[in-house]
């Protein structure tokens, strides 16, 4: 964006901005990409914002360690609140985690190519994002070392789990969905992992990725197989990604909770994922781009493809929140319209503004063309929406649960200060998992970038 | 010539652009060679096809793998509920095939994905930890910037002199012998 060039909003600008800047060759790309993890010092930023994370990381260690001595009466959740934090917590970060195989797998088929530079560190964010929400409803159970009963095996008691239950579809949804998305980033790994042992400095380096890279060697029988599983993966975690948050729904709109019973769940739960998955790449990949100088691999194209993705699934959000609205209404039933009621005006309704705030009426900054090339706009757009799907998540288990059908079983939730470290601590080991993620591997696919070099260089002949 | 095959395993040259691999895989087949293998730092359009390769049974493993997870799955589920522990709850049927839906689609996705990622490594014979084109010295470029095409020995027509001789009028940047140890 130097001096000198057409106006950001010419339409010639619009048209060209390409994603990939300008003069890369086969051996530039791989230099730039490879020399940040085996030839760059690591700076003191890494160094400090490492340790910050690791602290936060730390405290979750403490949370989950006096949980596990004290047990879940450390949390704010009683009856009838049983869900609280944990659960919240857990659709957030499994939402969040829908981006990046959306980016690898959906994107892919539909040949976007402007998902070359973003998917590695994508699949990444969403392999750390369910390693976050797997936390929680394992700690959840109150006494994690039994988590195995959930799983089917051949116990003495001759039982096996209630397959009929949308909690046991859930194990089985997010554990395919973290085995499937840990292959595919696995796969897309494998060059580049070649790579680096061929271009590592020191013994050690090149003997670790030397033995992650499996002897890889690019023979173009390898090549022929490894697209065919790659395209195989990509359509197989395309319906895969929409499966999860869809069982996901299902915990709440199977239970005849107000609020949760609805048809409208699945739909708007993915579309929900995608949103604050989207946010969430957006608020990695500013920071990432400066810090690396990677503006000529994540172009502003990403950007602004990002953000509309962000803007059209926000919408298909409102919709939503708008049907739920009206659907409940509608339908007369007293239950229904009460939860509304008390959505608007009960002790939680601040919650349901704010969300209203964040996730429909400021995402509508989009619209704008200058808005979305502005970094800084599109950086704290993308944290109000991660706030804001946090909130929908939020008043979605608590308003329900505390207003049930009779007042006697009403009730309030408060969460505690080990509610807070433990949501925190996450944070800080997805942010840590994150820091450690840029330094060893490459965080941008290497040998996709060099068949974007090849396509890009045949276009302009 | 057998005296060379028991410690060359053949012979590479290298190549800066994917264009001037295809041409020269085209070349290499035109003469007759057959034992041959291309290496290139990304997967290159059209290079499977100059070398003739066909299908892949990749596709074919991960149909079974998805086959096995999804009946598996199912069948599992149907004994779990049907034979090893019935119950009866409010007389509802025993085999309530709809609940069992999402688990069973789970674990086809599952069956199949690993299936295509093991079967594609164990197809291609890896983890292979080390392979006589190492033994060049250029070929760190194959995982970055360079394309290479090897003639290997035990193609029939292999003779170290003329197969060198023969890369040599493809115009490569380099032709280095592949030994075998």
């Amino acid at each position: 964006m130097s001096a000198g060039q057409p106006p950001l909003d010419s339409p010639e600008i619009r048209r060209l901005t390409p994603v990939l800047g300008p003069g890369h060759t086969f051996g530039s790309v791989t230099d730039k990409i490879s020399s940040i993890v085996l030839t760059r010092p690591t700076s003191f930023g890494w160094y400090v914002g490492f340790l910050i994370a690791f602290s936060v990381l730390g405290m979750m260690t403490i949370a989950i360690g006096w949980l596990i001595i004290k047990g879940t009466g450390i949390w704010g959740i009683n009856i009838p609140i049983g869900w609280g934090f944990a659960i919240v917590n857990f659709v957030w970060w499994i939402g969040i985690g829908h981006a990046g195989t959306l980016i690898s797998a959906i994107l892919f088929l539909l040949n976007q190519k402007w998902r070359t530079s973003i998917n590695r560190f994508a699949e990444a964010m969403t392999l750390f994002a369910v390693a976050c929400a797997g936390i929680f409803p394992l700690i959840h159970t109150g006494r994690p070392w039994m988590a195995y009963y959930m799983f089917p095996y051949p116990s003495t008691m001759g039982l096996w789990p209630q397959f009929r239950s949308p909690l046991i579809w859930d194990v089985f949804a997010v554990s395919t969905y973290g085995t499937v998305s840990l292959l595919f980033w696995f796969v897309g790994l494998i060059p580049d992992l070649a790579t680096l042992r061929d271009h590592a400095l020191n013994k050690p380096a090149k003997i670790i990725y030397g033995m992650l890279a499996m002897g890889w060697r690019g023979s173009v029988r390898h090549w022929h197989r490894y697209q065919s599983a790659y395209l195989l993966l990509a359509g197989l975690a395309t319906p895969l990604v929409l499966s999860v948050h869809t069982v996901v729904s299902f915990d709440f709109a199977i239970a005849i909770v107000p609020g949760w019973h609805t048809t409208i769940f699945p739909p708007y739960f993915v579309a929900g994922a995608i949103y604050s998955g989207f946010a969430m790449v957006l608020t990695i990949a500013i920071p990432l781009r400066k810090a690396y100088g990677l503006e000529d691999f994540i172009t502003m194209r990403h950007l602004d493809n990002m953000a509309k993705v962000m803007l059209a699934t926000g919408l298909i959000v409102a919709y939503g929140y708008f049907f739920e609205f009206f659907l409940s209404l509608y339908s007369g039933n007293k239950f229904d319209v009460f939860l509304v009621q008390q959505r608007l005006h009960g002790p939680y309704s601040p919650y349901y503004f704010a969300l209203i705030l964040c996730n429909i009426l400021t995402p509508q900054f989009l619209w704008s063309y200058k808005l979305r090339h502005n970094v800084v706009v599109l950086f704290l757009m993308s944290i109000v929406v991660n706030v804001g799907m946090w909130l929908e998540r939020f008043v979605i288990v608590v308003i329900s649960l505390t207003r049930d059908f009779v007042p006697s079983a009403w009730g309030r939730y408060q969460p505690t200060f080990w509610d807070w470290a433990t949501f925190i601590g996450t944070i800080g080991m997805f942010v840590t998992l994150l820091f450690l993620f840029v330094r060893v591997l490459p965080a941008i696919s290497i040998a996709e970038m060099r068949e974007l070099v090849a396509e890009t260089s045949e276009e302009e002949k | 010539m057998e005296q060379h095959r028991s410690h060359i395993y053949g012979v590479m040259a290298e190549f800066d652009t994917p264009e001037q691999l295809i041409q020269a895989v085209e070349k290499t087949r035109e003469a007759g060679y057959r034992r041959m293998d291309a290496y290139t730092p990304f997967p290159v359009e059209g290079l499977p096809e100059a070398m003739g390769l066909k299908h892949n049974r990749v596709p074919l493993v991960t149909l079974l793998g998805g086959l096995a997870g999804g009946l598996g799955g199912f069948g599992f589920q149907y004994w779990v509920n049907v034979a090893a522990y019935p119950m009866n709850i409010g007389g509802r049927p025993l085999n309530s095939w709809p609940a069992f839906i999402p688990v069973t689609f789970e674990l086809t996705v599952l069956g199949a994905a690993l299936c295509a990622v093991f079967g594609m490594l164990a197809l291609n014979h890896l983890p292979q930890p080390h392979h006589p084109v190492f033994n060049v010295h250029r070929f760190v470029h194959a995982s970055s910037d360079r394309f290479f095409l090897c003639i290997e020995a035990r193609d029939p027509k292999f003779h170290l002199e003329q197969t060198a001789r023969f890369l040599q009028g493809l115009h490569p940047h380099h032709v280095n012998e592949v030994s075998d140890d």
